[in-house]
């Protein structure tokens, strides 16, 4: 790992590379992923793409516990605080890549500015980046460019928003139920309440 | 005379042989298929979106329900990530019990795979033997965590209790005479590890009889040699890992090539396909199920010899003994805050890696130093495996597809998440 890591350093900037928990991190600016991607498959031999996701830092570091205990009582910590943070660069995508051959892991992490959520597609590096891109921009709204087929994949049919966001309430938008009268299902907004049984803590 | 034109089908979701809840589009010249577009998340439970909400040790149970026939494999991810982590040392006897279970799980996985994709495929009779041993494995999931299916076994720091000295009986019953009794209880009079012992001795013969059943069953070739080849390129570009991507002849084991646990200190064999199709996939798995039952040998021999703690004893993790707690005060507050608050991990993130009877099954696990993980993306081996349905299937014939899915030895539960 450690040639590895010094031959990357060389190629893209030591900066941009990070060492944890034995595992290799090279964040890069997400309009050269293609070239980035391109390289790492055809000079290092990163010839799997094991895993592609999005991830979304608007609440990141953020803990429940900043209400007032005396005013607010009881019910501190039991809802979600509203985000007050805005983050330049909210959304990122991560490639998880593998080469088999030469036994090597890496982790490449782009990150995308707030007000343009587009990044291109590297369905023409990995084939099988298809359907984890979709699963991205289903969850996340990530869009990727140059993708052929860019629909929605694990919600429903017709589902209105992206669930992994950290905006998008735990209990979701809408219900379904049967209704009688009309004779077909019915979308409304939900009537439970949303609830957090363990407050969120970050201790140092 | 009329045009003959491509004509579409719905396949699924409500068929016995797509495995649960898949919807398949399928275009079609005549029988031969044009193109194959599945579509999935009939099952999404968001259980990523679910275990953002939790503190680390209340997720366990969601990985249980991932993979739903490769239970304590799944868990082993979690927790490793957990671990990994935290920087935590478990009890070498929590590790072979890991791997043991990992093994077990592997051919319970197996078992049903075989069932089922016989069944697909026409052999009735393979099904019911291969059932007829997984009960056994099923029953040592139940000795050892109580639940038959969703274990929860593996906890960060170990596992939650040591094997029973005891393997439970079945009871009197008026449904059956006492000699039929004392037949079906005869392997289960000494301990849990003596049970598995005796399964591992008997196991060989029992794939030997699926073997024996399938493996020169002219039916069985027609309908799975040559049938959806991959190249070993192609294996890769698709993101396969597992035994479908040794189906193709890559040589690619996490066990062997990243030993996580105990696994270095093991001994056994990598089965590696040739051509890539449906029997070589079949080939390898069969091959997988003698080796496990290698590896449980091991492991049974090894834990026989060697009692010791299963559980690590660092209490900010793991909560502590009960009989401590009365009269300790550190215990209690341990106690207190693991149970109410949970833990923190370290500000950073990690991607954990397992090889489960499907392929890779991985957890990417970001903390923001929280008491709940920041992100949690599950990296299912199905996922990939299914998006590469329609150049599998393409200008195969309909019956085809069936054998392809029985194949990819696809569960929903890990593909829809």
């Amino acid at each position: 790992m450690k040639e590895l890591k010094k031959k990357l350093a060389k190629v893209f900037g030591k900066k941009n590379l990070s060492e944890s928990f034995d595992e290799l991190t090279l964040v890069i600016n997400s309009d050269d992923v293609v070239e980035v991607c391109t390289q790492l498959r055809d000079d290092f031999n990163f010839d799997i793409l094991i895993d592609l996701c999005g991830i979304d830092y608007l609440t990141y570091g953020e803990s429940d516990w900043n209400g007032n205990a005396s005013s607010s009582g009881f019910g501190r910590a039991r809802q979600a605080q509203k985000s007050s943070n805005k983050k330049e660069q909210r959304f990122g995508v991560v490639y998880h890549l593998l080469s088999v051959s030469e036994n090597q892991r890496l982790r490449v992490k782009a990150l995308l500015s707030s007000e343009n959520l587009m990044i291109k597609s590297v369905t023409k590096i990995w084939n099988c980046a298809d359907w984890y891109e979709r699963e991205a921009f289903d969850l996340f709204g990530i869009l990727f460019e140059n993708h052929n087929d860019l629909r929605r994949i694990l919600t429903d049919y017709g589902f209105v928003g992206h669930p992994l966001r950290k905006d998008f309430p735990m209990i979701g938008e809408v219900e379904m139920r049967y209704d009688e009268e009309l004779g077909r299902v019915v979308y409304e907004p939900v009537s439970i309440e949303p609830n957090i049984n363990v407050p969120r803590v970050i201790r140092k | 005379m009329s045009e003959m034109k491509n004509y579409t089908l719905n396949f699924g979701p409500q068929h016995p042989a797509a495995h649960g809840v898949l919807r398949l589009i399928l275009e079609l010249d005549g029988e031969v298929v044009e193109r194959a577009d599945p579509h999935i998340g009939l099952l999404h439970r968001g259980t990523e979106k679910l275990a953002e909400s939790k503190p680390y040790n209340q997720s366990i149970g969601y990985m249980d329900r991932l993979d739903y026939v490769s239970m304590m494999c799944n868990e082993h991810a979690y927790v490793m990530g957990i671990e990994k982590m935290l920087g935590l040392k478990i009890p070498e006897r929590a590790e072979y019990i890991r791997v043991m279970f990992d093994e077990i799980t592997r051919i319970m996985n197996h078992l049903m795979w075989i069932g089922t994709h016989a069944l697909d495929v026409g052999a009735m009779s393979v099904f019911l033997y291969a059932f007829r041993e997984r009960e056994n494995l099923i029953d040592c999931y139940e000795a050892v965590s109580g639940s038959r299916m969703h274990a929860t076994y593996y906890r960060p720091g170990g596992v939650y209790r040591d094997l029973p000295d005891k393997m439970p009986q079945y009871l009197k019953s008026k449904l059956r005479s006492d000699k039929k009794l004392e037949e079906i209880n005869k392997n289960r009079q000494g301990s849990l590890l003596d049970f598995i012992d005796d399964f591992a001795v008997n196991f060989p013969k029992s794939i030997q009889q699926y073997s024996d059943l399938l493996t020169d069953n002219r039916i069985w070739k027609q309908r799975l040699v040559n049938i959806a080849i991959v190249s070993a390129d192609r294996a890769k570009q698709l993101g396969f890992t597992g035994a479908m991507l040794r189906g193709s002849g890559v040589e690619w084991d996490i066990r062997k090539n990243e030993p996580y646990s105990v696994y270095e200190k093991l001994e056994f064999d990598i089965p590696v396909g040739v051509t890539g199709d449906c029997y070589d996939r079949y080939l390898v798995r069969m091959e997988e199920m003698r080796q496990s039952t290698r590896i449980i040998n091991q492991c049974v021999a090894w834990l026989k010899a060697n009692p010791g703690p299963v559980m690590s004893d660092d209490h900010k993790v793991t909560p502590p003994d009960r009989e401590a707690m009365k009269d300790d005060m550190e215990s209690l507050i341990h106690h207190f805050k693991l149970f109410t608050e949970g833990f923190c991990l370290p500000e950073g993130e990690s991607y954990t890696a397992v090889e489960a009877p499907k392929g890779e099954f991985g957890v990417y696990l970001v903390s923001d130093g929280a008491n709940k993980p920041y992100r949690v993306k599950i990296r299912a081996p199905g996922f990939p495996h299914l998006a590469s349905m329609d150049e599998m299937s393409k200008g195969h014939m309909l019956s085809d597809v069936v054998t392809i899915i029985g194949s990819q030895d696809i569960v929903f539960g890990e593909v829809d998440r």
